[in-house]
């Protein structure tokens, strides 16, 4: 019992880990309607700010919250000047805009701060929390909480706040929007800013447990990825849940189904992804649209 | 969303403007003609112009052209976005290097099994695609690329795990006087050139017309007698054999595969090739390859510091410039042209 | 008189042309008066980029070589390519370096993958495919592979070594192990596997537990060993993973004799991130000196190194081990130019790197030197158990020698 509750522990922590980056690929496509393949490495180079911030000598929660201001201001001008130019043209076209900017970032940052990796400090304490038999990574707590207080904003905000509303509305029906009165233009750049200010935040989180160099977000965000499609992309809460059911499910496949063994622990973690799709197509917790004919 | 609608009918125009005769203005048809009759006669000439190391990059360049149209057909044509398509291309590469390795097969035979495995394979991954929608069914596939390097991994029995399978280059038969890159080019060629034509047909055909219904307004199509299902799956399985039969191609040309090959950022490539050649364009499987192939070498060139940096770059200028592609911008240049013609009043042949 | 002078005129015509027909054959692949072509591919992008510092550590180097006036009189014409850790890659970049480029040697090219794939083209076409970067076996096989020469001590030797250790010295242990899920990590798995198998000893192993590169942490796979009861645990990670298989091993009270991989023995990038106390007691094979390690610090070969990188590679990190590994290995390099002397045939550039003798390196532990022959193409195949204690690697034992114990 005791190894199942570590695995479902341990699952929990690097499923926070998707989560946190699923977060800011939803908002961004409730945003914008584009999946952002450069979500990953926008937070890994902001990431990489705050590192030279830190090195600067900055004290780390004022890093903190700079990195995040700066990736806010950065993710709304990448929006204004990068993709504005191809807004209205195909989705596809889009993407191949965001595949270029995600290979931009790679290779800047890598260039700039070398492929050595580095280590990243954590905020909370690194001693682990023991409960009876079962060990708890302090920072993976941390981690987890800053996810869901991070969605519990994302929540009210979207909801209670006539700023989300305007976002949402500008998303899903631009013309309408425009003659409402809203700035279309400027949702979308804000619906960016906030993205790469949640993705920032995630890397953070997540750099002091795998290491900060450029390639870091990669493996995760591919996981990002099948937990965002697995919640349902149109649900932040889906992503939050998508990621934690990613995480928890790879481990104890992992663990107790022998024949499978670590092998194939990705493996199950995207058969997954294929399996709750056939079965709901818009994710546990997407909203089906209706179009009407 | 604007952005979709507007894309859709966008590339819809450039599909009509294949499918139906043109009408009026300059003569489309043997100015076409012409120009693929010097395209061809400048391929299959090649070898006798190029070094052996140019020949093998060609070659590569025709092998990417044949996987670019087998994705164009499912994403451009059908409006079924895959990511995964990288998968089926190592389908087709392991299954010749396991014929030709274990088993002993002439290579020559595995270029078919390897079409016809990855049609029963597309078609059968493309039944319960049928559920998916667009972003979905993107991710789904993009699952399935990303769980192709491990698992060829764990079937090291067959397909040597990680250490991956050593080919022998063939040689050309009948004793002829070529090198094993000329032969090779020749033969590939050959392959490209059926495959493009038995492409042209299916999409300018009635299955085309369908094909293209489907994309721009499925709910009318069915509603017109067009059996979604049917059409979907079939499509899904032609474009994975076309993608498989190009990963036999590049097992033979490379003589080597390994696991790490073949991994998500191949299903990423092939998708780059499809959107800069241009969405549903026969020609731009060409263009497409011709820049996967070409300018990340380009890039090295320009920097050595962060040559991908000028590759991002190069695909950002390119979406903006040419956002419906390469074969798109040709298009568009090319009823600029008409239209200046007919509006100048210059006398046009029919 | 006319027939006479033809005859004459035909006769120096014949004379020059054979002249330069000479000098033609004279003119060897990749040399000139001047310039050594040696040619290179590494990850500088991609998921093995951190390994892209090495090609560009050698290029520094050579760079210092040139300045000093070069080998024999010839400056090296270093051209390296990225081929992102993709087989076709490589081999396209390798065409392109052997075909259009006519370098004279291959040097360094990086991966296992990538060096396979390049393997039979390489010997086909008669070029030195020299010193390999990859720790797999079959690089040693000179009989069917006379142009390919490997470099560093291979994996399986590696484990081997611990698995001889572990059956001396803990003969009736538990055996868990946690390796990454490609050929790097199954080298070693399989060399320590054997060794055990042979000894009839396979069922002590009780837990194999593996992961991908992609993953962002093994805490679930280091949950699983400790609850398998295995009292030894053999360690094949990278740096990165092996940070947090020592912390979590230690994070969950779990004290196994712990068999970390070469790899990931840096002080700076692995043991001190992981904890210095956590850390004690782990047990690994080293051939070279760990540049972060306080033993060396006033060591005449470290400090040699250490000058090279301020000078000419300042961008390199100073705490990353890649960066010794290239400077040992271009050393070992231009050591086989000059030997070649003024005969930089492709033949003699084989045969020479194929005659080694005893060759110490600055930055290899003492007491380990080059060796090849005609049958021996694997340079170094000695290697040294050390212990942490806290503060450094502490060697202890003997030198394994890999080649005497055939």
């Amino acid at each position: 019992m005791d190894i199942f509750i570590q695995q479902v522990v341990s699952g929990l922590a690097t499923g926070g880990i998707y989560a946190s980056l699923a977060l800011a690929l939803v908002m961004i496509y409730q945003a914008t309607h584009v999946v952002n393949f450069a979500q990953g490495e926008m937070a890994m180079f902001s990431t990489y700010l705050a590192w030279s911030l830190l090195q600067v000598g900055l004290p780390y929660w004022i890093t903190f919250f700079a990195t995040v201001v700066i990736a806010f201001v950065g993710g709304l001008l990448i929006e204004r000047v990068v993709i504005r130019p191809v807004e209205g043209k195909p989705i596809l076209t889009i993407v191949i805009v965001t595949l270029g900017l995600l290979v931009i970032l790679n290779s800047v940052a890598g260039w700039i701060y070398s492929y050595i990796q580095k280590p990243f400090p954590s905020p909370f304490p690194s001693k682990p929390i023991q409960m009876g038999n079962i060990f708890f990574g302090a920072h993976d707590v941390g981690e987890i909480s800053v996810t869901l207080i991070v969605l519990l904003l994302l929540f009210l905000f979207f909801r209670y706040t006539p700023l989300g509303l305007a976002m949402r509305a500008a998303a899903q029906n631009p013309v309408s929007s425009r003659l409402c009165g809203i700035r279309v233009s400027w949702m979308l750049g804000l619906g960016w800013g906030l993205a790469a200010a949640f993705g920032a935040i995630a890397g953070m989180m997540v750099a002091p447990i795998v290491f900060l160099d450029p390639n870091m977000m990669g493996g995760i965000q591919l996981y990002a990825f099948a937990a965002a499609t697995v919640g349902g992309f149109t649900s932040p809460l889906g992503a939050v849940v998508g990621g934690l059911l990613v995480g928890v499910t790879e481990n104890l496949v992992g663990t107790y189904v022998s024949f499978i063994g670590t092998e194939l622990k990705l493996t199950v973690a995207l058969s997954m992804i294929i399996i709750v799709l056939l079965v709901r197509p818009t994710g546990l917790f997407g909203r089906t649209t209706v179009r009407r004919v | 969303m604007a952005s979709e609608a507007g894309g859709t009918t966008k590339t819809a125009a450039s599909a009509d403007a294949v499918t139906a005769p043109s009408r009026g203005a300059l003569s489309t048809r043997p100015l076409v003609m012409g120009a693929l009759v010097v395209v061809l006669l400048v391929a299959v000439s090649l070898p006798f112009t190029m070094s052996n190391f140019r020949l093998f990059q060609f070659t590569q360049v025709l092998i990417y052209a044949i996987a670019l149209l087998g994705l164009n057909m499912l994403t451009g044509y059908n409006g079924q976005f895959s990511l995964g398509h990288g998968a089926f291309y190592a389908i087709g590469a392991y299954t010749t290097a396991i014929m030709m390795d274990r088993w002993d097969i002439g290579y020559g035979w595995t270029i078919p099994v390897a079409g016809v495995l990855c049609l029963i394979v597309g078609f059968l991954f493309g039944w319960p695609a049928l559920r998916l929608e667009g972003l979905y069914l993107a991710l789904a596939t993009f699952s399935l690329a990303l769980a192709v390097p491990q698992i060829l991994k764990y079937f090291e029995h067959w397909t040597g795990g990680s250490q991956g399978i050593v080919l022998t280059k063939p040689k050309a038969p009948f004793g002829l006087r070529l090198s094993e890159d000329q032969w090779l080019y020749w033969l590939t060629l050959a392959v490209t050139i059926v495959l493009f034509v038995l492409a042209y047909n299916l999409l300018h055909g009635r299955t085309g017309r369908a094909i293209v219904a489907i994309r721009d307004n499925h709910i009318a199509a069915e509603a017109m007698g067009v059996d979604n299902a049917l059409y979907k799956s079939v499509v899904f399985g032609v474009s994975a054999a076309y993608t498989g039969v190009a990963g036999a191609l590049s097992a033979v040309a490379i003589a080597f595969v390994a696991p790490d090959s073949f991994n998500v950022f191949l299903s990423i490539t092939l998708l780059t090739g499809i959107v800069i050649g241009g969405l549903a364009t026969i020609s731009g499987a060409i263009y497409g390859a011709l820049f996967i192939q070409f300018v990340p070498n380009w890039a090295q060139d320009i920097s050595k510091a962060a040559p991908w940096a000028i590759f991002g770059l190069f695909l950002i200028v390119f979406m903006y410039v040419m956002p419906y592609g390469i074969a798109g911008f040709l298009r568009l240049l090319w009823i600029r042209a008409q239209r200046s013609a007919v509006i100048r009043g210059r006398p046009v042949r029919q | 008189m006319g027939m006479a002078k033809r005859f004459l005129a035909l006769l120096l015509a014949l004379g020059l042309t054979s002249l330069v027909a000479d000098a033609g054959a004279q003119t060897v692949v990749g040399v000139t008066a001047t310039e050594i072509k040696v040619g290179n591919t590494n990850p500088y992008s991609g998921p093995a980029s951190a390994y892209g510092t090495i090609g560009k550590a050698i290029g520094a180097y050579f760079k210092k070589v040139n300045d000093e006036g070069g080998v024999n009189g010839r400056k090296i014409n270093y051209i390296t390519y990225d081929d992102g850790y993709a087989p076709p890659k490589t081999v396209e970049m390798v065409r392109k370096l052997v075909e259009q480029d006519q370098v004279a040697l291959l040097f360094q090219t990086l991966g296992t993958p990538p060096n396979s794939a390049i393997h039979r083209y390489m010997n086909q076409q008669k070029t030195p495919h020299l010193f390999v970067a990859t720790g797999a076996t079959k690089w040693n096989d000179p009989k069917n592979f006379p142009w390919t020469m490997g470099f560093q001590p291979n994996y399986q030797t590696e484990g081997r070594v611990y698995a001889a250790h572990m059956l001396k010295n803990t003969p009736d242990a538990k055996v868990g192990i946690l390796y990454q899920n490609d050929d790097y990590g199954k080298d070693y798995l399989k060399g320590f596997e054997d060794a055990l198998t042979e000894a009839g000893k396979k069922n002590l192993i009780v837990l194999r537990q593996s992961y991908e590169v992609t993953d962002p942490t093994i805490d679930s796979q280091i949950v699983n060993l400790k609850n398998s009861g295995a009292t030894v645990f053999f360690n094949i990670t990278i740096p990165k993973f092996a940070v947090q298989a020592i912390k979590k091993a230690s994070d969950i009270g779990w004290k196994p004799v712990h068999y970390l991989n070469n790899v990931s023995s840096s002080l700076s990038t692995v043991l001190k991130p992981a904890g210095l106390e956590a850390s004690k007691g782990l047990i690994t094979a080293l051939y070279m000196k760990e540049v972060t390690d306080p033993k060396w610090r006033n060591d005449k070969g470290f400090l040699d190194w250490v000058a090279w990188m301020k000078k000419y590679y300042p961008e390199g990190a100073l705490d990353d081990q890649a960066n010794g590994y290239a400077y040992n290995v271009a050393i070992l390099m231009t050591h086989v130019l000059k030997q070649c002397g003024n005969d930089l045939s492709r033949e003699n550039i084989m045969r020479q790197a194929a005659s080694i003798k005893d060759l110490e390196l600055p930055l290899l532990i003492p007491g380990i030197k080059v060796n090849t022959s005609a049958t021996d193409f694997a340079p170094i195949e000695q290697e040294q158990l050390a212990r942490f204690d806290g503060e450094k690697w502490a060697e202890f034992g003997e030198i394994f020698d890999a080649f005497r114990k055939q």
